[in-house]
């Protein structure tokens, strides 16, 4: 049965202790976040100092907390004070305990033994425990920054779980980054009673969540997890990305959370037919999580690569080529046909589209909406877009800008280049398919004006096609694997 | 961990469904010919017993043996050279089954997954070439199937050199059993070492049961 942890995520009111006036320690810092990243719930302060922290007033001890002020409690006092802590909060109406202290099994046979306590307690009083020894939880539904780290993400549709604290704050980065939200996240610390197959579970049912990113390195108990994130990807897709899958990296994993190593081909097999989806890398796992998150479910495999000009639809042609999951279809000859009639004679004639500049001022919406609107075609890898906007940049800040005729010709490509990124999110509504816009400019120039309107449109502007293409094979991957199990 | 010897071994192979090289046991030089007479030569001659783990590595397989006398001498060989720390020991004659693909099956028991069946590239390449999948048992025939399609040499499991492609729903069928096989606590591992590709069909040419 799924664990709720609605109070964890959602708390009417949060409480933090171990608050000092020293803005370097957890307890300050938690505060701070909290308080500054719109929560609108009641926030209590509780530390040894008397006066106000940060204009908060601080109680003397949680004991002074009031009935039914809060419902989340965010230890960053230390271990040998906690159990009591937990004790009396209980008793004032909290339901949840995120531990940010560290101390705990991380630190040896003694914290190993005060961690089997703290969960025996918060079994024994029915609270949530998450951690101890984690960064913290935040819920952009809630407003809630719960973290002794930064950053608060955008708000969106990514729930993240993690073994390692950093890694949340790396995929917290990329949401800011590149505009793709959070709606939860929790690193998960040692894992003592909450596991990642818990939060997992949780964001299945969750209204706010539709994918989740996991990092992960060991799990102690590797079938359940199996028997567990099977069912939970039925319903929604899960990103994960594994660390130790090498010797190397498995001696790194066995000192940071003292998980054993498994052979990686293991955690393979177990990650295909569990249904996961495992991405290789950190950045790609975000990726393609963002690409669950604002990109529609593809019925098929067959992608059309359209392109302004060679170089990008040839590489990216092997890159869908090569890919298992993936097929460069044919053109079609009635869109074939329908395509000859916008370009002039040099143009490609089959898939990729290269439009060899050929196109005028509609061509590349139309080119978007009559391929998309192709049965035959399942998904779209949109290149060479940006170029002329990457032009209008040099010249509006060279010297001669705005005469010559300078202004004009710049806010029109500006305008062509939000139009294009608009076209593309609209042929991917319009026909509920996924449409990739990939360009280097995403990360060289994020203020391109195709860039800054694929990210107003909801949706990523993958740095390179490479990456658009893995991603890309995730997503098809996935809703096969859907497809064969309905 | 106790090895049953591969007779035994194959036992419960064939009992469990896996497509097992033809064989009969001998006990002596007499019985080990009527064998290969029955199973039409040429055949494989091995010791066996269940202290014998490591046949190839003591030099106690004979492979190719095309005639009686080649089968009377690897026979008497192979019985003198029987230790006394191998205990009980028979011989195994099986038929010589070609095909140019070696594939390699297994079960084992992961600390942290539980039972997992394994499929590989065999032959003397595969430590090299490292060719191989898990799948968690219980296995259905999609994860069987997906198995099949997981292994990177795709192109061996199709049409080769003059043999026919691996046919899927047989190999799917070897690691079903094995699946089954898995639910038998008893059993630690299975290493079907090689599977040789005989017209399209996996056939196991040796088993090898790790019991507890």
């Amino acid at each position: 049965m799924t664990r709720d942890l609605t109070p964890l995520f959602e708390p009417r009111g949060v409480v933090v202790t171990g608050v000092s006036s020293h803005p370097g320690k957890f307890g300050f810092v938690a505060l701070h976040n909290i308080l500054s990243c719109d929560f609108p719930g009641h926030v209590f302060a509780v530390g040894r100092e008397e006066g106000e922290v940060l204009g908060h007033p601080v109680l003397a001890s949680i004991g002074d907390l009031p009935e039914g002020g809060a419902d989340l409690l965010v230890l960053c006092t230390p271990v040998s004070a906690n159990e009591e802590i937990v004790r009396v909060a209980a008793t004032r109406g909290i339901r949840a305990v995120f531990c940010a202290a560290g101390g705990y099994s991380e630190a040896g046979p003694e914290g190993a033994e005060a961690e089997a306590r703290l969960v025996a307690l918060a079994d024994e009083l029915d609270l949530v425990l998450a951690g101890p020894n984690g960064q913290g939880v935040v819920s952009t539904p809630a407003g809630l920054c719960a973290q002794i780290v930064a950053p608060y993400p955008p708000p969106g549709r990514i729930g993240v779980a993690s073994q390692s604290g950093n890694f949340v704050s790396a995929f917290l980065n990329y949401a800011g980054q590149t505009g793709i939200g959070i709606s939860r996240a929790v690193s998960a610390g040692n894992a003592a009673a909450t596991s990642v197959a818990d939060y997992l579970e949780w964001y299945a049912d969750d209204n706010e969540t539709d994918v989740a990113l996991c990092y992960l390195e060991g799990l102690p108990d590797g079938r359940a997890f199996y028997e567990r994130v099977r069912d939970v990807t039925r319903r929604m897709p899960v990103v994960v990305v594994k660390g130790g899958t090498t010797a190397g990296g498995q001696l790194a994993a066995a000192s940071h959370t003292g998980s054993l190593a498994t052979d990686d081909r293991i955690f393979d097999g177990m990650a295909r037919q569990a249904g996961l989806v495992r991405a290789a890398t950190i950045e790609s796992a975000f990726e393609t999580a963002a690409t669950f998150a604002t990109q529609p479910m593809p019925s098929g495999n067959r992608v059309v690569v359209l392109s302004t000009a060679g170089g990008w639809g040839v590489v990216t042609a092997d890159a869908v080529t090569l890919h298992p999951d993936l097929a460069l279809t044919p053109l079609p000859d009635d869109l074939l046909a329908d395509i000859d009639r916008m370009l002039p004679p040099r143009w490609s004639r089959n898939n990729p589209v290269d439009l060899a500049g050929g196109e005028t001022r509609d061509t590349i919406p139309e080119l978007l909406h009559l391929t998309a609107a192709h049965p035959e075609v399942d998904a779209i890898i949109q290149l060479g877009i940006g170029i002329q906007g990457n032009t209008a940049a040099l010249t509006r800040s060279g010297p001669f800008h705005p005469d010559h005729g300078l202004e004009r010709i710049v806010d029109f490509h500006e305008r062509q280049e939000r139009r294009y990124a608009e076209a593309a999110a609209a042929a991917s509504d319009a026909h509920d398919k996924p449409v990739l816009v990939a360009s280097e400019l995403a990360v060289a120039r994020p203020d391109n004006p195709m860039v800054t309107a694929v990210r107003e449109s909801g949706r990523l502007c993958y740095a390179s096609a490479d990456r658009a293409v893995t991603a890309l094979g995730h997503l098809v991957r996935y809703a096969g694997c859907r497809r064969d199990r309905s | 961990m106790p090895t049953l010897s591969e007779a035994a071994s194959r036992r419960i192979m064939e009992d469990a469904g896996v497509a097992v090289s033809p064989w009969e046991t001998a006990t002596d030089v007499k019985s080990a010919q009527e064998a290969a007479a029955t199973l039409g030569l040429p055949v494989v001659a091995k010791l066996c017993g269940d202290a014998i783990a490591h046949k190839t590595e003591r030099g106690l397989v004979r492979l190719g043996l095309s005639s009686q006398d080649q089968v009377g001498a690897a026979a008497a060989d192979l019985l003198a050279a029987a230790r006394p720390e191998d205990g009980e020991v028979e011989l195994l004659i099986s038929a010589m089954v070609g095909g140019k693909r070696e594939l390699i099956a297994g079960l084992v028991r992961d600390e942290q997954f539980g039972p997992c069946v394994m499929l590989g590239l065999g032959g003397i390449l595969a430590e090299a070439v490292a060719d191989v999948a898990f799948r968690l048992a219980p296995l259905d025939r999609c994860d069987a199937l997906d198995l099949i399609d997981n292994l990177g040499a795709q192109a061996l499991l199709g049409e080769f050199r003059g043999e026919p492609a691996v046919d899927r729903e047989a190999l799917a069928d070897t690691l079903l059993a094995l699946s089954r096989i898995a639910g038998d606590p008893k059993v630690l591992s299975v290493d079907l070492n090689p599977l040789i590709v005989v017209d399209g069909q996996p056939v196991a040419v040796d088993a090898l049961v790790e019991t507890t």
